[in-house]
């Protein structure tokens, strides 16, 4: 019998363009539906504004300076809290993942603190720092803290030991030579993981460390839905929406510099 | 390690043993092994896997410490290092470039970076991949990361060489080139060699004496000069005859015993 391998009526490209005009016909798809549940006066306008009345919203808020001024305190939270508790839960991961000793002498340490939720921890952030930026960044830092950690101890603990043991070779034998050499730049992708992990996970967490009422766009957002200013409260989560999708396109950029090694 | 008199063996083994102990079983690797190596020489050491073969490298190494014996190194005031190591897989480093990865031994001396990267240039063009160092290291071919796993040993300018079933993964054809360019490098830099490999015939074409391991524990069962001029014709008579008697010589003691397991 004949076999015949016909060659493919679709050029190469499509598979490029495809991708995007599915997104599109999705996110239209999506917005239709919302636009039309409170259009059709199947629920009230005011317990779900339709999106065509957000730019107006928008304009509203961005023009009376109030934008601004909670999306600049936000952010403040957000990288600060971010830096922290990311930085803090990597050195920890990386060093637990170097040194057995220093990973069972914490392992109940770690059961013991894991578990909390971050906002547990927010009577102690009032009475520690009181209702202020410290106490945002607190909670935030809490919230990426084990994420970061968990991450960067597995990538040290599963890197190549055929890698170290060339390290060890060529004469790096002490503790600061391995982590320079072989180690972190072996570990990155897997830390990275965490890092990026954590980008998301703290927005999550400035608004709920808002909530507790330091000043924000958490704080704002609950303001306006007392007053039942829902197109508000929507505009900030899409705000953090747009702000988080810029960060994680950013950082998908550098670590695409970072890890070019990558096959 | 002593200094030795001029006379005297580049390595010299007495009485080596390593034992290593596993759920609280002692399992011996080596026991009593004795061997001289000469500066200059070309050594193959062949024996059936766990035989030991690259246990004795790796102490050579000391990437593993023995549990008996002495091993001593003489100092060799023209190599900056006693030797430098080959593995079995390349153990290239992915995070870096095929350069960087050949300079990566040379970043434990004093060097400046410019002469470290002239250097490892250098060593590059002695295994013939002069135009490879930008490459990324999944680039390659696993004959050429062998090449510059190679040029990585020798940049560190060692006195000794120590190759750990290096040319085991690769194809016939790429091996046997892999083979004739070692033999050429090592008659244009003088370099000792300790070869570990399971190829009789590979060992018989290109040393000048064959060490047969056998035994568990692994002791050195003969050693033969291999007394046919060089250049060597591959599959000649006279080295398929040495190959021969090397094969009785690892094979004998285990008939008298008896298979340790059959498959």
């Amino acid at each position: 019998m004949l076999i015949v391998r016909a060659p493919s009526r679709t050029p190469g490209n499509s598979l490029q363009v495809r991708p995007t005009l599915y997104a599109a016909i999705g996110l239209a798809l999506f917005l239709l539906l919302w636009e039309s549940v409170p259009r059709l006066g199947l629920v009230q306008s005011s317990l779900l504004p339709p999106p065509s009345d957000l730019p107006e919203a928008f304009l509203r808020e961005f023009r009376s300076g109030q934008w601004s001024h909670y999306v600049g305190l936000s952010l403040n939270h957000y990288v600060l809290g971010f830096l922290v508790g990311s930085g803090l839960g990597t050195l920890m991961g990386v060093l637990t993942g170097m040194s057995k000793s220093l990973e069972w002498l914490l392992a109940w340490v770690v059961r013991l603190l894991r578990p909390i939720p971050n906002l547990a921890w927010a009577p102690f952030a009032i009475i520690w720092f009181g209702v202020d930026e410290a106490n945002a960044v607190f909670i935030i830092s809490i919230g990426v803290f084990w994420i970061a950690f968990f991450a960067a101890h597995g990538a040290i603990r599963s890197v190549d030991r055929d890698l170290v043991e060339v390290a060890d070779a060529f004469g790096f034998r002490s503790g600061p030579e391995r982590l320079l050499k072989v180690l972190l730049p072996a570990a990155t992708p897997g830390i990275l993981v965490g890092v990026r992990t954590a980008l998301g996970q703290a927005w999550m967490a400035v608004v709920a460390a808002e909530l507790s009422g330091v000043s924000g766009l958490g704080s704002r957002m609950m303001q306006a839905s007392s007053l039942l200013a829902t197109d508000i409260v929507v505009v900030y989560m899409l705000t953090m929406a747009a702000l988080y999708g810029i960060m994680d396109a950013g950082f998908m950029y550098a670590q695409g510099k970072l890890l070019k090694w990558k096959p | 390690m002593e200094a030795l008199t001029p006379a005297a063996p580049i390595i010299h083994i007495a009485g080596l043993g390593l034992a290593f102990e596993q759920d609280g079983r002692r399992t011996q690797v080596l026991q009593g092994l004795d061997l001289d190596v000469q500066a200059g020489e070309f050594v193959a050491i062949v024996g059936a896997s766990g035989v030991g073969k690259s246990t004795l490298l790796r102490v050579l190494m000391d990437l593993a410490a023995p549990t008996s014996g002495d091993v001593r190194i003489a100092p060799d005031p023209a190599a900056e290092r006693p030797m430098a190591m080959v593995f079995q897989d390349a153990r290239l480093l992915p995070w870096r470039r095929v350069l960087a990865n050949v300079a990566f031994g040379l970043e434990k001396t004093s060097l400046a970076k410019a002469e470290r990267l002239a250097r490892a240039r250098d060593a590059l063009k002695l295994v013939g991949l002069a135009d490879m160092a930008e490459r990324w290291p999944h680039q390659l071919s696993g004959g050429q990361r062998q090449r510059v796993a190679l040029a990585r040993a020798l940049a560190v300018r060692p006195s000794i060489l120590l190759m750990d079933e290096p040319f085991s993964a690769l194809d016939v054809q790429t091996r046997e080139n892999l083979q004739d360019e070692l033999v050429r490098i090592r008659q244009e830099t003088g370099k000792t060699i300790l070869f570990v490999t399971h190829d009789i015939d590979e060992a018989v074409y290109m040393a000048d004496r064959v060490i047969a391991l056998a035994g568990k524990p692994g002791v050195v069962r003969a050693a033969r000069q291999i007394d046919v001029p060089r250049p060597r014709r591959r599959g000649s008579i006279r080295l398929a005859e040495i190959a021969q008697e090397v094969k009785t010589d690892i094979t004998a003691e285990a008939s008298d015993r008896g298979p340790d397991f059959v498959i």
